[in-house]
């Protein structure tokens, strides 16, 4: 039972890990789906920001450096994406792969270019990295039954990438629902019409609410190359931008349930990781391929049974058009 | 034509000056990349080698995508190489079915075996050099428990799991050793989020000596281990530098070595078909010391290790090979 509990921590813990970037990711979707642009490039975005952070901190051997310029980059990529869609009205599906389709391929040719690692970018050192923070006494309370486990290895122990991630949650929310802004960026994407009349700034609604897309995303990435890792590699994000894309839906567009389809998604992760070759009573020890398929069963199943319908923000791909 | 001159100087086995200018290895890479410090990264390390020995350049193809290896091979051959090396088991259909469409090209295949007259098929005994890492491990452990974490789920990686399994327990014969494999496609070799999520669960069990035989994915391992302060193994190329301290040794394998052979065989004229296996006795794998890891390897240890070394090249220690099993 011990030991039982044991792994159960320490698959919390691997769960946390493995959501930071989704979560970054869907509540940059959220900020600017609310505002009625779909965003299919947020892998790019964290790609690009992956890789500029990494490039980065290893020439200048500062991780916060590193987040500056994958912050940049997302972001800059992100007013690609909005002068594309919301000045000049382009197809907001095309506009997001197209930005997909760049970065996975600029990013390993600069890196080339510049490093001669084929693509990569070179392994960062400690100093050069995000690392674990310990918290006061988590050492001390390890041995402490129940609350000093949780607390040593679930609360304890991240880097500081986790906990922005963790705060990042209820302030998106409060800024939703709670803020003259989320107001005003909920209605731009239920209706812009209105908050048109209003004499409010459809456009440049848009445009900030793509801002902070881009400056999650770009938090995002550089957790993956700088916190995670320890370097840019090719296609490093493996499609976990498409992932939070399926959470945000999966969470209704809300940043509460939002965050908790990321978690489930990183649990089911998590888990796969550590039932692999573990003998498990009665069944024994389960195929790799069929523990692998396991994150990717549960969603499926999930979102064909047990979530209601989803409604998108109503004006989530239309491009807005001033009538004149 | 040169193609025809070429055979035909293959043939005699004259290497003159004119053959040497036209004389072009090709080396074609698999996924994981040319630079994932394992490898592929040897098969480099000895062809940019024979190019410093020989001022010959070589080409080469890096393949990102399965349905370029094809490709890749076919258009080293039509080219003219003077031989194609091909790395990895993964390129063994891919060889065969070009080979027989240049007769007249030599390849040489590493990991892997295709019967055809020309083409030259190097494996490796890595169950012998894993058995020697695996007692490294297991004498190095405090816990009693080691892990393994290989890259994509066949048949080469289970030969490399089950030789560090018995050289573990040939040590201990309590030890225990968890083993995970990253994936089932080749992607398996370039993921190392997944390589060091699955030594933290390593680690997280007990385990404190992890060997990885992953390719790209090691890196990851190797990272996961240092943050935790565990040690871990390396594979292929001689690892060590990478995080001197928490890397206990490296299992050798000279690709390297093979690539060279191949390349500067081709050019002398004495390339021959057929199978090459290299273990132990050849020196085609080993663990290695240098000074990033002298410090954690005893004399004792070492002692051991050169014992149990002697031994499998004499026949007194027979380590199974999963592919023969």
């Amino acid at each position: 039972m011990g030991e039982f509990f044991t792994i159960f921590i320490l698959t919390l813990d691997a769960t946390l890990r493995v959501a930071t970037p989704l979560v970054l990711a869907a509540l940059a979707g959220m900020f600017s789906e609310r505002s009625g642009v779909i965003d299919i490039g947020l892998e790019g975005k964290m790609l690009g920001a992956a890789f500029s952070a990494a490039a980065t901190a290893a020439v200048t051997g500062s991780p916060w450096l590193g987040l500056m310029a994958g912050i940049v980059t997302s972001m800059c990529l992100s007013m690609v994406h909005a002068f594309a869609c919301v000045t000049h009205h382009g197809n907001q599906v095309v506009s997001g792969m197209a930005l997909n389709i760049a970065v996975a391929g600029l990013g390993p040719t600069l890196g080339l270019a510049w490093f001669h690692q084929g693509g990569q970018t070179p392994m960062l050192g400690h100093s050069s990295r995000f690392t674990a923070i310990d918290w006061p006494f988590a050492k001390a309370l390890a041995d402490v039954p129940l609350i000093g486990h949780i607390y040593s290895e679930i609360f304890s122990g991240h880097n500081i990438i986790v906990y922005f991630a963790m705060v990042a949650v209820p302030v998106a929310a409060y800024v939703l629902y709670r803020t003259r802004f989320g107001l005003r960026l909920r209605a731009v994407g239920e209706s812009p019409e209105a908050v048109d009349t209003a004499g409010i700034s459809v456009a440049g609604m848009r445009y900030r609410a793509l801002l902070i897309t881009g400056f999650l995303c770009g938090v995002a990435g550089t957790y993956l190359s700088t916190a995670h890792s320890a370097g840019f590699i090719r296609d490093m994000t493996a499609g976990k931008g498409y992932l939070a894309l399926a959470a945000l839906i999966f969470g209704k567009w809300k940043p509460v349930p939002t965050m908790l389809a990321c978690l489930l998604f990183a649990f089911a992760d998590a888990v796969q990781i550590r039932l692999q070759g573990v003998e498990l009573p009665v069944i024994g020890t389960i195929p790799v391929q069929f523990i692998q398929a396991l994150p990717y069963v549960l969603t499926v199943l999930l979102l064909a049974g047990f979530v209601g319908k989803a409604i998108a923000p109503k004006a989530i791909g239309e491009p807005y058009i001033k009538e004149r | 034509m040169k193609r025809t001159i070429l055979a035909a100087v293959a043939a005699t086995a004259i290497a003159t000056t004119a053959s040497a200018a036209d004389f072009k290895p090709a080396v074609v890479f698999d996924m994981g990349g040319k630079f994932d410090k394992s490898f592929n990264e040897a098969a480099y390390n000895g062809a940019e080698k024979f190019k410093k020995d020989t001022g010959i350049a070589y080409r080469e193809f890096e393949v990102t995508n399965v349905s370029q290896r094809e490709q890749a091979l076919r258009n080293m051959a039509r080219r003219g190489a003077g031989i194609v090396v091909a790395m990895g088991f993964a390129q063994a259909a891919a060889v065969e079915k070009v080979a027989k469409e240049y007769p007249d090209v030599k390849f040489t295949l590493i990991d892997m075996v295709v019967d055809l007259p020309n083409v030259q098929s190097v494996v490796f005994k890595e169950h012998e050099g894993s058995f020697l890492v695996g007692m490294a491990a297991a004498m190095a452990s405090k816990t009693g428990k080691v892990g393994f974490v290989g890259g994509m789920d066949i048949p080469l990686i289970r030969k490399f799991a089950l030789g560090y399994v018995e050289g573990a327990k040939y040590v201990n014969g309590n030890v225990e050793v968890f083993q995970n494999m990253t994936g089932t496609t080749p992607a398996a070799w370039n993921d190392p989020t997944k390589g060091g999520e699955l030594a933290r669960s390593q680690f997280d069990r007990g385990a404190d000596v992890v060997y990885a035989a992953a390719g790209g994915t090691g890196i990851g391992v190797y990272q996961a281990a240092k943050d935790s302060g565990k040690l871990a193994i390396g594979v292929d190329s001689n690892q060590n530098y990478l995080h001197p301290g928490t890397m206990l040794t490296s299992m050798i394998k000279r690709v390297d070595v093979a690539v060279y052979d191949a390349f500067k065989s081709a050019k002398d004229g004495t390339w021959k078909g057929g199978i090459k296996v290299l273990g132990l006795a050849e020196e085609g794998v080993g663990y290695s010391i240098d000074e990033h890891n002298r410090s954690l390897i005893s004399a004792d240890m070492e002692a051991k290790l050169e014992k149990a070394r002697s031994e499998i090249i004499a026949g007194k220690i027979k380590v199974t090979d999963y592919m023969m099993k």
